[in-house]
């Protein structure tokens, strides 16, 4: 019932698909004239992957994710999305908010289908996508409650489940597990993992830590402040057939987390 | 939630019968002999009713009052949406209304007659200045307050600015904007009434001024009490108007 609210949905992809769904090149951020949030920054993002912004705070990583999303303007530089400049937010990419960003107002599948509601899709068609991706994450039956009636882990679901529905090739997450706790944060990260799987887009994920980072990415850019820079794009080979606690204590797992470590710990000293 | 309801009523209920009685009870001192108890405002009330004389003062009232509260809102609102919105015109507006809202009504009364007479024009007047400045002023600051993350998102699920500004903007600052305009309702009727008072005395302030010249003090205090049930009634609706187009989810917890 939904397949034909998602084709009306489809994105024009018409350029040529490269392995590359974002393209980060010489992308420089200059706030107000005198702070250098990003500098000179080049990183590509591999298409049907998660790529992780790992780095210590202010170091620039949600500057990095609103210039990819359109929200904000670079200094100078240029990021391409599906090899096309950006130029201001588009329906090629979808942003999950660190605070949610949901309208109090309204309900949660008002809230889930608000993005299809500003691309003008009739209402029934669109609820029934929003329908579909509240199901998905896991949020049958809160409907009709409204965002303060719900969890803080809840909350970011309808974030996530609205961004989904707008059927974006890119989606962008800014720290979106960091207003739950840890067992919430663990449930999220293997759905995610099975999103990327089903979902079949690129995914890009801002965190603070090194454990996520290195569980649920395919690339893990370790970004480093003043002037910010990335210092090492680091792939975690981690075999994800295995289950989710055994991956945790994985030889390979562990090295990766403690290898960023050191990593960090080097350029704080 | 049910429970919750009715106990809120019950203390409005409350609290309404306590100062009726501190009423009576101040009347009965007597605090002044000019001060009736409630009772006699009561017994003033009813007999100021049948005689007809509130019937035909509520019109002459309300004419002014009604006109200058819905120009106060359909203004006050729009100007302090746009002012909130850009900041070339909160420069250029703001200044007038922060003015108007801290200036002696009672000397500006003899200018606004000077320049409009003593009709209908002049009255509608003192109704807006008592009741726009702080309508616009609250709108003002509620847009400006919106959460910058709510319209990012706008933004980034590619809502025009004009949907931005009615589907987010509007609804986030429904609230402030609606604390306005009840304080702004308030203030038009002070004005109102004030106006009868100060330029000529018609309607409810004629009521007044008759039955305080005549020494008939209950009937004097009748027509204050009529005018304040009718406010509380109208700011009432006001809030019912608010609850159920903008903020349906606060109705619930209300
Ligand atoms: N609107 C702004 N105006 C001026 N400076 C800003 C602005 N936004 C961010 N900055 C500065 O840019 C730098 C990078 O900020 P940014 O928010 O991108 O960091 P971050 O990596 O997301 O940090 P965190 O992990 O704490 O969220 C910081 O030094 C910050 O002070
Ligand atoms: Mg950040």
């Amino acid at each position: 019932m939904t397949s034909q609210g998602n084709t009306a949905l489809k994105t024009t992809q018409d350029a040529p698909q490269s392995d590359i769904a974002v393209s980060v090149r010489n992308v420089s951020k200059i706030y107000g004239g005198a702070i250098h949030a990003l500098n000179d920054m080049t990183l590509d993002f591999p298409r049907g992957q998660l790529t992780s912004l790992l780095g210590p705070s202010g170091c620039g990583k949600t500057t990095l994710l609103k210039i990819i999303g359109g929200l904000l303007d670079q200094t100078s530089g240029e990021i391409l999305v599906n090899g096309k400049p950006v130029d201001g937010p588009g329906p090629d990419r979808a942003f999950v908010f660190q605070d949610f960003a949901l309208m109090p107002w309204a309900t949660v599948i008002r809230n889930v289908a608000f993005g299809l509601e500003l691309r003008g899709i009739a209402k029934s068609e669109r609820e029934a996508v929003a329908e579909k991706y509240i199901a998905a994450v896991g949020l049958s039956g809160f409907e009709k409650q409204y965002p303060h009636e719900l969890s803080g882990g809840m909350r970011q679901r309808v974030g996530l489940a609205r961004a989904l529905s707008v059927n974006a090739d890119v989606l962008l997450l800014d720290e979106p597990f960091s207003a739950v706790d840890e067992q919430t944060r663990r449930k999220f990260q293997e759905d995610l993992l099975a999103l990327v799987e089903h979902e079949k887009k690129t995914f890009i994920f801002v965190t603070h830590s090194i454990e996520e980072a290195v569980y649920v990415s395919d690339q893990i850019a370790l970004l480093l402040a003043r002037p910010s820079r990335v210092s090492e794009i680091i792939k975690p080979d981690i075999d994800r057939s295995i289950s989710p606690d055994a991956l945790r204590r994985d030889p390979v797992y562990l090295d990766t987390v403690e290898r960023i470590w050191s990593s960090l710990r080097s350029y704080v000293e | 939630m049910d429970k919750h309801l009715t106990s809120a009523r019950a203390l409005k209920v409350l609290s309404i019968i306590i100062v009726f009685c501190a009423w009576e009870y101040a009347g009965r001192i007597p605090v002044s002999p000019a001060f009736p108890t409630f009772l006699e405002t009561m017994q003033g009330l009813w007999e100021i009713t049948i005689d007809g004389s509130l019937l035909r003062a509520y019109p002459e009232t309300l004419k002014p009052l009604i006109l200058g509260v819905a120009i106060s809102a359909v203004l006050g609102i729009t100007i302090g949406v746009a002012i909130g919105l850009s900041f070339k015109v909160e420069w250029f507006a703001s200044p007038i209304f922060v003015v108007m809202q801290s200036a002696p009504l009672a000397a500006l009364i003899p200018l606004l007659v000077l320049a409009y007479g003593i009709g209908l024009t002049s009255k509608v007047m003192v109704v807006c200045i008592m009741a726009m400045p702080v309508i616009v002023l609250n709108s003002a600051n509620a847009v400006r307050h919106t959460p910058t993350s709510i319209k990012e998102m706008g933004r980034s699920f590619l809502g025009s600015p004009m949907e931005i500004i009615f589907k987010i903007i509007l609804p986030s600052a429904a609230p402030v904007i609606f604390a306005g305009l009840r304080l702004g309702v308030s203030a038009g009727f002070i004005g109102a009434i004030l106006s009868e008072l100060l330029i000529t005395p018609t309607g409810i302030g004629d009521v007044i001024t008759y039955n305080q010249a005549i020494a008939e003090y209950a009937k004097m205090y009748a027509a204050i009490f009529s005018i304040i049930v009718l406010a509380v009634v109208f700011l009432d609706v006001i809030e019912k108007i608010e609850l159920t187009l903008f903020r349906p989810d606060k109705r619930v917890s209300a």
